[in-house]
This record gives structure tokens, C-alpha cells and sequence, in this order.
């Protein structure tokens, strides 16, 4: 059985104690103990159910490589699903619950499928479930989608909050083990500011397990007085529980920091995302133990070697009494010798190797331990833990030679160095055929803008595994990495470990040798998701060859662990079956992050109501103390319209129309884009961007404009005002301003970067208030300030005065049909002028109005809107615009592109008024049909509506709309179907709906 | 080939499983065939698969520089719909969704169409209107799809917020009978029958050069040698500028890096597919359990399958916005693919200046949908010369001005 023992457990208080349940059995741990470890000092062993087969599954590893021991951790807001038992921290009165069966750990439905796995080979989806046809929606898929999955899906809102940090730093160091601490070290002795990220909570990673004298000192010794070291160091900052998950281009790393995880009730956040430029990244991430393809090597009791050793040396928690070993290198006798020094029964140590090991090998026997060599694991028994063990040959087919009893077996296949992070950035791997492992080569870092290298690596994770030779690496890399940012290394000495010299490792990737295959189909690769031997062999066999044919073909690596475990022994067991070399399988993508990371850590503080900034206009908070109904409008928000007690919108919307038609109403049009376009070029640019002629346009007029993209489409409109000689102010679509003050930027700086024009958006600078209406002008005068009569301000005019005491510039110009004034103040003024309009306006009947009323008002008078009547695919000439696209000029964007024989077809839809035969109101985006149907089936259309309104003016409905041929076919009647199963029918008019004269705004 | 069924599969269970056959050949390349086709993703085994079917063109080779399917066709997020607006799209996304429908039934390879549902959520007025302009296009076009209220939304999407503060759903356009499939059993599937019918995929076989004679298309040269043929398809997606340049002429391409995500498999908790163009992201749960989400595209041109992280930042944070109990998931991987893209994000299925050269190409962000109905209409236009699913998507059109241009809010109200 699995138990606590009273010696060893570095890493836990024993002085302490925490209670924690496990499928609501209570258990009891110690701070510093894994939810992994507690589990096993409670001989919990079995903690979890496969994907596939649902097959019983233990720990099997200790660290972020676990593929097994995933919990459903904590409850309600803060549940979490597929929390790795390994790395997860316990603390008091932590709630898991394991995952994946029904209706019980023990007793689990779906473990059918282990009997049934005969019939469930890879990839037998794709080759059943084919009929009836309707059964795949409605029967297979369903019961795939149930029995698939893990966890269970969170159902309340996450309760917790989390950050986004920058940091900007000469180097970072990934790994805070032996190699990434002296990296750093000599990194920071040359100048270097550094920084050294840890996934787990302890910096020093597993020397002190495994041992060793650096310096003279015991390694664990030494390690301390590094950290020491490097906390004293003004340079040098470290970060445990903070893992580097991902390297991107130009020197970007992130973080993931897990900050409150261990100790939940802890105020502040939960995670936070390390966004960190580094000028050169060092990843120092150690090597993963692999894992033996043999039968039975998923049943809970088969664990990693190190794991187990980890486990007695950190936790004090020993996994089994009466322990096989079984290996194809030296490192896991230390795991026999550490678990027969605590007093372990360690049966036998089967090395695979003939000639077995080297000076370890002699300590184990001398520790009385029996090693049989050339020996494998034929199949481990047992149902829900390790009982007996079968010993074979390795050079056989199987046949047992004996069989022994035992509870708990150590395996070992050798180490794979951790090259992800190198990967992410497109570092290339060499194959050591010595060390049967890829390890990133040197020679083909990830590169930098510069096309040098900016990622190198230390210690294991550079391949190397002597600790002799992994601290002269790593002394050398971080001086490396300092030399390669321009710093001067002083001379310091490398430290000197004691070697302990290690016999050749045979590579092993199936044992026994030449297993038959009910022993292959009983090997597992990945073991989350049932991925074996058989399965990898099957797939090379129908033709899936390249690794990722197979990867996508049978699963393997793509479970939650993403291969850790299990690429190398995957690609290597393909390789055998295709009958090629390891390396010229090569491996599949490593991507980021390392280990799954929190979607909350990746979306930051950004929610709810801040999850997109809100833009608000200097009168925002009037609206909403005034009841507006909002629209959202870009990142802005604008009153739809100003609904009074029980008045529904579209009664608010109409009122408001009759007051503007009648009296006097005011639009909040801050939201307006307002860009300043100024120097000795800016007329000519601007008679580049729209397509009139702006440069002839007088200071102190205005001029409506078009603007176009260089495909010929419409793309935003607005009023241009000349301030001076050289100044403009261009108005643009309170939706479009930042593109298009992008759009003006890209011209300048890409184009025509030598023309003397510089782009400022003033849009937030200055309030703008539309005073509209017959009574607008007796208003602002009651206001008083600046000369408003139609002589000195007529229309399309501007002037710069004061009115109510406020610097002010106003426009003349209207977009309702209306005598109208848009006045633009300070920001800082407007909520004050529109308050000033309010109460001075209360003897004339002002109202504010939205931007519903807006939309309605322009399109009685015929106004485009972009947007509605535009959609990418709209030229100002299908709009009747041409009057506003000059003949004079040479160029503008967009004109060669509206000289195409498309554009200038005949046959494009133009604008028309439409109004239904009833004065009903046309349904919203209606498409207008002809006769018959097209080459592809489809009902052949002849124009569509693009505005559509009940109009109060009027009493009735209108609609603007695009129509084949549409000008020179006033009054006839097309059909609209509805998507409400009506035809409606409308007559082909005048867009111009209201007053066609304009007489009413040229007052 | 071997016929799968339950039946063949137990069947070889007894024999553990040692009887199954290769699912497509590995020929060696011969000196001429009638047809070659140059690039073995869906698009380019879809084409094969249709000459064959429904021309009886058999003599047919498809090369592939990499793996087969190992392009976009291996890296997208599997969503199949076709309510478009323009009809040009429309018809040739509904072909291809219609053709999926039965796909795994006429392959003989369960390809794992699943008519889940795709909902388009509308979160501005803007988006409103042109969702129910849609909704009128749709009707007219014979897709059926429909306008939904944010109640609807709510009842089909359990897991949705459609009160959020910033963005509140207004509505969504729906389309009962889109869906998703697996995405590399759309190309293993066209590659089996393909296979099946003689046509020879060859692997690892790169195009470096395209030989011409008179004027027109002789062959091509490979790493494995020169091949002869009398029509040649190029359907190579984000390459597609490097083939065109082989063949003597330009194309109006650009490539930019596209990403997506998953996250760690839970059990099912969202049915159907939800598309948030408001807020940019997009997401639907895999018959895995893995949410499966759509980013952003990097703002610049590039070859190298990575992208930039923001942009996963950006898709997260609409999403959990969306669906707030994602939060406590983690994202298990994410990745990136070259999409090509053209100026009105619509493909070129086209003849070329080099006559018996066709061109399938440019379907940016949304080819997986399109694969059976893009083959079919390729192999039409190769086998007759003209093909009405794919007439407006010409190379002409560019020079004509003659878009068919999906990006419909070019702007926003005043």
C-alpha cells in the first residue's frame, strides 16, 4: 500500500495538518503536500478513469507532464474542471472530485468499453456509425459527446479576478532548477537584468532529489546558498508558481503566474499573465522521465521511477512496500536505492540492458537489492492496482519466465529533454541516437528580426545530464546570453560538480522486445487517451505514415498532458513500424502554452463592464440621468431615443421628429469624428481622399465629402470645413473616425511621405451640439453671443464666436432637412452649453432627440447614411452622387477603380425612393425579385431595400432602396418578399421624400 | 478497397485488426497522367473526387509538397454554413453544405458532419439589419436560415450572456443545418476514394517548375520528376502566388497568419455553434469536449503558422465576455495557419492565362465549408470549361471591378 513514513518529505510541514476530500471521503495532508502526494500518503490509488476506455488510472507522474490524475477541483463559482492532481497545491479543506465515469470511481458504466476495446481500435469512428444517416445527429453523436469529455462543465460565473503584468528585461531564464539558477547567476555577475520564471512553488528544481555534490557541498546545500545568492542580487528577480508557457516572435514570453491557487481564500488576483519582452530568453526546463510500453503499464501502481522517488523524498510519502523497478538506464536505480533506504521492499530491478548499469548498479546490489538484467515486464496484473508483475526476457516474445507479487512498480525509459518552449519559435531538434531523445540544436535557434538566435538553452533541457556537465553548461549559456546582448562577462568560475558516471542507455520502445500483440494492444502510449502500441502500428498500416496523420489518426498527444509523456515513445514506435530511422519521422508541432493555462488569465481584468472601454461624450451622463434608450455605436454609446414614462420607443422616436419639424430639438453629435488635417499639402491630399475637389474650398466654408477606398466602394462621408490657408477639419462617421484617420495615416505614410501634411483626431476634444429645428435660431440667440443671421452665417458656412460665454465654432449645416447649427465647444463646455440649450429652450419646446430620430429625419429627406445605404460594395455613382465626385481632377482614390467595365455597367442598382402601395412599412433588408431563377436555383432579385422607416412626417412608410435600372423606372411597383411569408409591394419614387425644394433648412 | 461497416470492423477484431489495408496507395509518380492536380488538401482531393465521380476522369495524379489534408483543411475550426449574402457565395457554400450532408455515406468514411446549428449573433443595430437582410438573401437563395430573438438565442445556447453589459445580444441569424465535421476525415475520406477509383496521391512531392508548350500547359516538374498532363488544377492554397508565378502570371493574394484555440475537453455544455462578429470570436464544443475557438488574423503578411498572442487575447476576452463559465477552462493549444486571402475575401476559382491551367485559391478564413462544393464546381470547370457555382468567382473579376464582396459593414451608422 501507499503510505506516509515518519522520515524523508522535505517539501511538507509536518507540524501541521489539513483536511481535504477526495469524492467526498475526508483525508488528511500537510502544507506543502501535492493534491498527488496526499492522495497517495491516503493510499488512494486509483483517481481517475481514461478517456476512451475509461479504463481505472493512478498517478503516474509528479509533475506538469501527469496525464492521469485530473480532478474536478472546488465547487460553485469556484469549480474548476481537469486540475492536474500534481501540481495542484493542497490547503485546508480543498474539495476534488475525480472524473470521467458514471456512476462511480469504482463502479464505472463506461469501463464497458475496455471490454468492448477489441472493437474500439483508432480512428474505428471513422469507419462505423455511417448508418441510418440520421443516427449520427440524433444517437451516436450524442452518446460519443457524453461519454467523451472530462470534467464537468463549470455552471456559475467565475468568482475570481486576474491581471495582466508587463515586464521588459535583458534575459529571462524558463526554470528555476540548478541549471536555470546558475544561467542566471552568471547572466546577472555580467550585467544582464534577469528574470527567472518557475512553474512549481519551489525554486531548485530536482538536484536535491536526485542528489549530487557541487562545490563540496551536497547539492541540496549548495543550491540554498545560490538562492541566497541571487536574492541579494539587485538584478535578478525570480518567480516561483510563474511558468513560462510560451515564446512568440520578437522576443515575447509569456507567464502564468498562479497567485492564489495554493491558498484560494487570499485576497487579489487569482492568476496573472506575464506579458514580457526579453531581448534573449534561456529556457532551462529540465527533462520529462518516459514512461515503458508494456502490458499493463497503465493500472494504477505503474509509476515513473522519479515520480516515485520524488514522492518519498519530498512528501515522505512511500507509493509502494513491495516495489519492481524496471529500466533501460541507470537514474532509476536511485530510485531503488532511495526507496530501499527508507525501508521499501524493492523486489527486483529489471534492466533491460544485458550488461545492466554502472556504479549505481553496484550500489543497489550492494544494498542487497536483486537485479536482473536483459528482463522485462511481460504484463502487469491486477484490476484497479498493481497485484503481480510477469517477468520475461526483453528479447522475447513474452513468454513469462516468472511472476511476482507486489504493490507498486517503478519504471523508467530514459528522459526527453523539455524542447517545447525552444519549439514554440521555430527552434529545430537534433535526434541523439545515444540518448535515444531530441534535444534542440544549437545551431538552429528560434531567430530574432536580426536573424540571430534569441533562445538558447541550459542544463537537461539542453541535453545534458551528468550534473558535472550541467553546471559548466549552464554557467556558460547565461554568460552566453549576456554576451549576446552586448554586456562583457567578468571572469568568474564555473561551479564543479562530483560526476557520478552512468552506463549507455538502451533505447527501449516496446518490452518486451518483440511483444506479441496482446501484449502490444495492452501497452500503453497515452494513457489519457488510450493510445497503444497497437493502435500506432494499426495506423502505420492503413497508410496514416506521416506523424501527424498518426497523431490525428489514433490521438496520441493531443490529451490534456499534449504528449508529454508520450510523443517520443509514439514517434518511436512508428518509426518501427514504417521501418525508418527515429529522426526522420521527426515530431509533430509543439505549440503553446506548456501546460493548459486559465481562459481568465488570458482575457485579464477585461469584462463585464469593462471589457471593452467605453467612449462617452462630455453630455454622456446627462443622457443617462434623462433616461436615454442607448445604441452602442463603435466603442461609444448613443441615445437611441429619450422614451418618457410608459412611452414606447417608437412613440419617443416619433415625437421626437414632429418637435425637431416643428419647434427645436438637440443631438448630442460629439460622437462625430473630427480630424485636422494641416500643412502647405493638405489640399492636395484631401482632393486625393475624397472625391471632390476640397483645395478650392474657402476658409470659413464647408463642403460635404465622399471618401472611397482604391477599390472604387464608398467608405465614409462628412462635412469638410476649411479653418485656414492651410487647415481642415474633416467630419467623419462617428463609427468610421479612427479608420479612417488610420486610412489618411497609411496614405501619408506609406504613399506620399514626403507631402507636408500632418493627421490630428481632435475627435474628443471638442463637444458637438446639432441645435435643429424652425426655432434653432431664435434659441441660440436668446443665448446670446455671435451673429447667427442667414447673411453672415448662410448655409454650408462656418464661423468662430461665442455663444453663452462659450468659445464656440459653429457649422451650418443640416442632415434633417432643418434650419440648423452644430456647435462645437471645448469638451470641457459641452455638457455646460447643453444645459444652457435646455433651459433657455424650455420656452421654445426643446427636446433632445436620438440617433433613431436621426436616421428617420435624413431619410425623409433622401440622405445617405454609410453604413445603410453603403456596404463595401457601393460606389458613389450607384447613389446618385456625382455631383459630388469632381471631373476636374486628375486623380483620387478610387477613381481608376470606378472606371472598371463593372463599375461603370449600366446594369448596377441605383438608388430610388420606395414607398408600399398600402403605406405600410417595407421590411428591412427586403430584396426585390424578377422573373425566374439563375444558373445556381436561386431566385433572381433586382434590388433591395437599404433604409426602411415609418416615417411621422409623413404618416406612412418610406424606404430607400437600391433597384436595377432604378432612376428610369419611377412608379413602377416591385414585390419584396418578406421572411415573414408577406409580399409586399412598393413603388419605384423620388428618394427625396420632405420638402424636395429645401427650402425649410435655407433659412 | 475495403468496405467499413461495424460488420468489417468486428470482423478484423478478431483477427486483431491485422486485415485492415492501406486507406489510400503511395504510388511512385508515373510520366503522365490526364489530370494533375497540385496540392492534396480538401479543396484539391474534393476536385479529383469529382472529375472522377461525375466525369469519369480517372487518370488522375494529385501531388502534395507535405502530408495530405496537413494545410488549413487540418487547422481550422471545422464550422460548415452557408448563409451568405452574396448569391455567388451562397450557392456555392450551400452546395458544399449540401453535399456533406451525405458525404459520409457516399465516402464510405464517417467524416462526422454534425447539423448542430450555427447562430450568428447580432450585437449592434447595424448587425441587426444586416442579419435580417441576410435572412431576405438567404430565403430567396433556397438556404434556409432565420432571424432569431436573444430569447431564442438563450434556449438554444444555455451557456450564453446575453445580458453582458457592454454588448447585449439583440438577436441572431440561425441556420438549423450548419454545422461542423471533423476536419481531417474530410480530406482522408476524398483521399480514400480517390484512391479507390485509381487516381494516385503522391506525397512529398513538390512542384518546381510548370513546362508549357505552344501556350499551353505541358506538365510539371517535381522533386520526384517530371510529370506530363493536359489539364492542371493548382489548388495550394496559401502557396498559391509561388505556383502562379511558376505558371507566368500574378494573383491578387495575400497570406497572413490565422489562429485558433481549444481548450481542455469538458463534458457537453454547448450544442450548437456561436459566431460573435461584434466582439470577434467564435466558438463551438467538439465531439472531444474541447471548446473550439476562432481568433483574429495578424494584421501583416506572413508564412509562419504562428501568430501573435493578442490576437488570442482578444478572441478570449469576447468569448468569456460571452460565455462567462469558460473561465475557469484552459486553453489546452492553440495554432495558426496561412490563409490567403483576396481584396473581397472571396476565392478564385478560375481559368488562367495559361490555357489548361486552372486555379482554385484565396479562400481565406472560411474554406473548410466550402470543400465539396468548391471541388465540384473545379472539377466542372475543368472537365467543360465552365461552371456556373464558380463563374463569379473568375480572375476577371478583379480587373472588372466585379466583387463578390461578403465584408458587408464597411461602415457604421452616424
Amino acid at each position: 500500500m501507499s503510505k506516509r513514513i515518519a522520515t524523508q518529505g522535505r517539501l511538507i510541514d509536518r507540524s501541521r495538518a489539513l483536511t481535504f476530500t477526495f469524492n467526498g471521503r475526508d483525508m488528511r495532508g500537510h502544507p506543502g503536500d501535492t493534491l498527488a502526494s496526499a492522495l497517495l500518503a491516503n493510499d488512494q490509488m486509483l483517481v481517475g478513469r481514461s478517456f476512451k476506455y475509461h479504463r481505472p488510472r493512478g498517478i503516474v507522474a509528479s509533475g506538469a507532464e501527469e496525464p492521469n490524475a485530473l480532478v474536478n477541483l472546488g465547487t460553485g463559482p469556484s469549480f474548476e474542471p481537469n486540475q492536474r492532481a500534481t501540481t495542484t497545491e493542497l490547503f485546508d479543506r480543498l474539495k476534488a472530485r475525480s472524473q470521467n465515469h458514471w456512476p462511480s470511481l469504482e463502479f464505472d458504466i463506461g469501463a464497458i468499453n475496455a471490454r468492448l476495446s477489441r472493437l474500439l481500435p483508432a480512428g474505428f469512428y471513422y469507419k462505423t456509425f455511417l448508418r441510418p444517416r440520421a443516427f449520427w445527429k440524433h444517437v451516436y453523436e450524442p452518446i460519443i459527446r457524453q461519454s467523451a469529455g472530462l470534467g464537468q462543465a463549470p455552471k456559475d460565473r467565475d468568482c475570481d479576478t486576474y491581471e495582466y503584468f508587463y515586464a521588459t528585461t535583458d534575459i529571462v531564464v524558463v526554470g528555476g532548477g540548478i541549471a536555470g539558477l546558475l544561467t542566471a547567476r552568471s547572466a546577472a555577475q555580467s550585467g544582464a537584468q534577469v528574470l527567472v520564471l518557475e512553474q512549481t512553488a519551489h525554486l531548485g528544481g530536482r538536484t536535491p532529489v536526485d542528489g549530487g555534490t557541487v562545490d563540496g557541498q551536497p547539492a541540496s546545500a549548495f543550491i540554498d546558498a545560490l538562492l541566497e545568492e541571487l536574492r541579494a542580487m539587485a538584478n535578478v528577480t525570480m518567480r516561483s508558481r510563474c511558468m513560462g508557457a510560451g515564446i512568440y516572435d520578437h522576443g515575447f514570453v509569456l507567464g502564468y503566474e498562479r497567485l492564489t491557487d495554493h491558498d484560494p481564500d487570499a485576497a487579489g488576483p487569482r492568476h496573472r499573465l506575464w506579458r514580457i519582452r526579453a531581448k534573449q530568453v534561456i529556457t532551462a526546463t529540465g527533462a520529462i522521465e518516459r514512461p515503458l510500453a508494456f502490458a499493463g503499464n497503465d493500472l494504477p501502481g505503474v509509476m515513473l521511477a522519479s515520480a516515485m522517488r520524488d514522492y518519498l523524498i519530498n512528501y515522505g510519502v512511500m507509493v509502494g512496500q513491495r516495489v519492481i523497478v524496471a529500466t533501460n538506464n541507470d537514474d532509476a536505480y536511485r530510485t531503488a536505492i532511495a526507496l530501499k533506504e527508507a525501508g521499501a521492499d524493492v523486489l527486483r530491478i529489471l534492466d533491460a540492458r544485458d550488461s545492466g548499469g554502472g556504479p549505481l548498479m553496484q550500489k543497489a546490489r550492494e544494498l542487497g537489492i536483486r537485479i536482473d538484467c536483459g528482463r522485462a515486464i511481460g504484463k502487469v496484473r491486477g484490476g484497479k492496482r498493481v497485484k503481480k508483475v510477469k517477468i520475461c526476457a526483453q528479447n522475447s516474445s513474452g513468454g513469462a519466465l516468472e511472476e511476482v507479487s507486489c504493490d507498486a512498480v517503478a519504471m523508467s525509459g530514459g528522459w526527453s529533454p523539455v524542447v517545447h518552449l525552444w519549439s514554440h519559435c521555430g527552434g529545430k531538434l537534433l535526434w541523439d541516437d545515444g540518448a535515444a531523445h531530441f534535444r534542440p540544436d544549437p545551431a538552429r535557434p528560434p531567430t530574432g528580426a536580426d536573424g540571430n538566435g534569441f533562445v538558447s538553452t541550459a542544463g537537461a533541457a539542453h541535453g545534458d545530464f551528468a550534473l558535472g556537465d550541467i553546471v559548466a553548461q549552464a554557467h556558460e549559456a547565461g554568460r552566453k546570453a549576456a554576451q549576446a546582448i552586448g554586456m562583457k562577462p567578468k571572469k568568474h568560475d564555473a561551479p564543479i560538480a562530483a560526476e557520478t558516471r552512468e552506463a549507455r542507455l538502451l533505447p527501449v520502445w516496446l518490452m518486451p522486445a518483440g511483444a506479441n500483440i496482446g501484449l502490444r494492444s495492452k501497452a500503453w502510449l497515452d494513457y489519457q487517451n488510450d493510445v497503444k502500441v497497437s493502435d500506432v502500428e494499426l495506423a502505420a498500416r492503413e497508410g496514416y505514415e506521416s506523424v501527424e496523420h498518426t497523431k490525428r489518426y489514433t490521438t496520441l498527444g493531443m490529451a490534456t498532458d499534449q504528449g508529454k509523456l508520450s510523443n517520443i515513445n509514439g514517434l518511436a514506435t512508428l518509426a518501427n513500424s514504417l521501418g525508418t530511422p527515429i529522426p526522420s519521422v521527426g515530431t509533430t508541432t509543439f505549440r503553446p502554452p506548456y501546460t493548459p493555462i486559465s481562459m481568465g488569465a488570458i482575457a485579464g481584468e477585461a469584462r463585464d463592464a469593462i471589457f471593452q472601454p467605453l467612449r462617452c461624450t462630455p453630455i454622456h451622463h446627462w443622457h443617462e440621468a434623462h433616461d436615454a434608450a442607448w445604441e452602442p455605436v463603435g466603442h461609444w454609446r448613443r441615445p437611441y431615443t429619450y422614451p418618457r414614462a410608459d412611452e414606447a420607443h417608437a412613440d419617443a422616436v416619433a415625437r421626437e421628429i414632429k418637435n425637431v419639424r416643428q419647434a427645436v430639438g438637440l443631438l448630442d453629435a460629439s460622437t462625430l469624428g473630427k480630424l485636422i488635417v494641416k500643412g502647405p499639402d493638405a489640399g492636395k491630399f484631401l482632393d486625393m481622399l475624397y472625391t471632390n475637389m476640397m483645395s478650392t474650398l474657402q476658409p470659413g466654408r464647408c463642403r460635404y465629402g465622399l471618401m472611397c477606398n482604391e477599390n472604387g466602394f464608398l467608405i465614409d462621408d462628412g462635412v469638410v470645413a476649411r479653418l485656414d490657408e492651410q487647415s481642415f477639419l474633416c467630419h467623419t462617421t462617428s463609427g468610421g473616425a479612427d479608420q479612417i484617420h488610420a486610412h489618411m495615416e497609411e496614405w501619408l505614410q506609406t504613399e506620399w511621405w514626403d507631402w507636408q501634411v500632418y493627421v490630428a483626431n481632435a475627435t474628443e476634444q471638442f463637444a458637438q451640439i446639432a441645435v435643429v429645428g424652425p426655432k434653432a435660431r431664435k434659441l441660440l440667440e436668446k443665448l446670446g453671443g455671435m451673429d447667427l443671421s442667414a447673411e453672415t452665417l448662410p448655409l454650408m458656412a462656418w464661423a468662430e464666436g461665442e455663444i453663452a460665454g462659450i468659445r464656440a465654432r459653429v457649422f451650418r449645416i443640416s442632415f434633417s432637412g432643418e434650419l440648423s447649427f452644430e456647435i462645437a465647444v471645448p469638451a470641457s463646455q459641452g455638457l455646460a452649453l447643453w444645459t444652457a440649450l435646455i433651459e433657455a429652450g424650455r420656452e421654445f419646446g426643446v427636446m433632445p432627440y436620438g440617433t433613431e430620430a436621426l436616421h428617420v429625419m435624413r431619410a425623409e429627406k433622401g440622405f445617405i447614411m454609410i453604413g445603410d445605404e453603403t456596404d463595401g460594395t457601393v460606389i458613389p455613382q450607384d447613389l446618385g452622387l456625382d455631383w459630388a465626385i469632381s471631373k476636374k481632377k486628375e486623380d483620387y482614390l478610387g477613381k481608376r477603380a470606378q472606371q472598371r467595365t463593372h463599375m461603370a455597367s449600366p446594369d448596377r442598382w441605383k438608388l430610388v425612393g420606395l414607398e408600399t402601395t398600402d403605406g405600410t412599412v417595407l421590411p428591412e433588408g427586403a430584396y426585390a425579385v424578377g422573373e425566374g431563377l439563375n444558373a445556381n436555383g436561386q431566385r433572381v432579385t433586382q434590388g433591395r431595400v437599404t433604409s426602411t422607416y415609418y416615417s411621422p412626417t409623413l404618416e406612412r412608410g418610406i424606404a430607400m432602396g437600391l433597384v436595377l435600372h432604378g432612376p428610369e423606372r419611377m412608379g413602377e411597383v416591385l414585390e419584396f418578399p418578406g421572411t415573414d411569408g408577406q409580399v409586399y409591394h412598393a413603388k419605384i419614387v423620388d428618394p427625396v421624400f420632405y420638402d424636395k425644394e429645401g427650402t425649410k433648412q435655407n433659412v | 478497397m475495403k468496405r467499413y461497416s461495424a460488420f468489417s470492423i468486428a470482423r478484423e477484431a478478431l483477427r486483431n485488426h491485422a486485415g485492415w489495408t492501406r486507406a489510400w496507395a503511395a504510388p511512385e509518380p508515373r510520366r503522365r497522367y490526364d489530370v494533375v492536380i497540385v496540392g492534396a488538401g480538401g479543396h484539391g482531393l474534393a476536385t479529383a473526387y469529382y472529375l472522377g465521380k461525375n466525369f469519369g476522369i480517372t487518370n488522375v495524379a494529385i501531388l502534395e509538397k507535405g502530408w495530405l489534408g496537413g494545410g488549413n483543411t487540418g487547422r481550422n475550426t471545422t464550422i460548415i454554413r452557408s448563409n451568405y449574402l452574396q448569391d455567388a457565395s451562397a450557392a456555392i457554400y450551400e452546395k458544399a453544405r449540401s453535399l456533406y450532408e451525405t458525404l459520409s455515406q457516399e465516402l464510405n468514411y464517417n467524416v462526422m458532419f454534425s447539423p448542430r446549428g450555427v447562430i450568428m449573433l447580432a450585437q449592434t443595430e447595424s448587425e441587426v439589419r444586416g442579419y435580417k437582410r441576410t435572412a431576405h438573401a438567404n430565403a430567396l437563395q433556397g438556404v434556409e436560415t432565420e432571424f432569431i430573438s436573444p430569447e431564442q438565442v438563450k434556449e438554444l445556447v444555455p451557456i450564453i450572456n446575453i445580458s453582458g453589459p457592454r454588448y447585449p445580444v439583440l438577436g441572431g441569424l440561425w441556420q438549423a443545418r450548419a454545422g461542423t465535421a471533423r476536419h481531417d476525415a474530410v480530406a482522408w475520406g476524398y483521399a480514400r476514394a480517390c484512391s479507390a477509383m485509381g487516381m494516385e496521391i503522391i506525397q512529398q512531392c513538390e512542384v518546381t517548375g510548370i513546362r508549357q508548350k505552344d501556350g499551353k500547359v505541358a506538365g510539371v516538374d517535381t522533386t520526384k520528376g517530371p510529370i506530363d498532363c493536359d489539364k492542371l488544377g493548382l489548388v495550394v492554397a496559401g502557396h498559391s502566388g509561388v505556383l502562379a508565378e511558376m505558371a507566368g502570371f500574378r494573383l491578387p493574394l495575400e497570406s497572413v497568419a490565422l489562429q485558433a484555440l481549444v481548450s481542455e475537453p469538458i463534458k457537453p455544455c454547448m450544442d450548437v455553434v456561436v459566431m460573435a462578429n461584434t466582439v470577434h470570436g467564435y466558438m463551438s464544443q467538439s465531439d472531444k469536449g474541447e471548446m473550439v475557438i476562432g481568433g483574429g488574423a495578424d494584421g501583416f503578411n506572413n508564412y509562419t503558422q504562428r501568430g501573435s498572442f493578442h490576437h488570442i487575447e482578444e478572441t478570449v476576452r469576447a468569448l468569456v465576455e460571452t460565455f462567462p463559465i469558460i473561465s475557469r477552462l484552459k486553453m489546452l493549444r492553440q495554432w495558426g495557419g496561412i490563409v490567403d486571402m483576396t481584396g473581397d475575401r472571396s476565392a478564385i476559382l478560375s481559368k488562367t492565362p495559361l490555357e489548361g491551367c486552372f486555379i482554385n485559391c484565396g479562400w481565406g478564413t472560411g474554406g473548410f465549408k466550402a470543400i465539396p462544393g468548391s471541388g465540384w464546381g473545379m472539377a466542372e470547370l475543368m472537365a467543360k470549361g465552365h461552371s456556373p457555382l464558380t463563374e463569379s468567382f473568375s480572375l476577371d473579376r478583379f480587373r472588372e471591378g466585379r466583387f463578390v464582396d461578403e465584408s458587408v459593414a464597411a461602415g457604421v451608422a452616424h
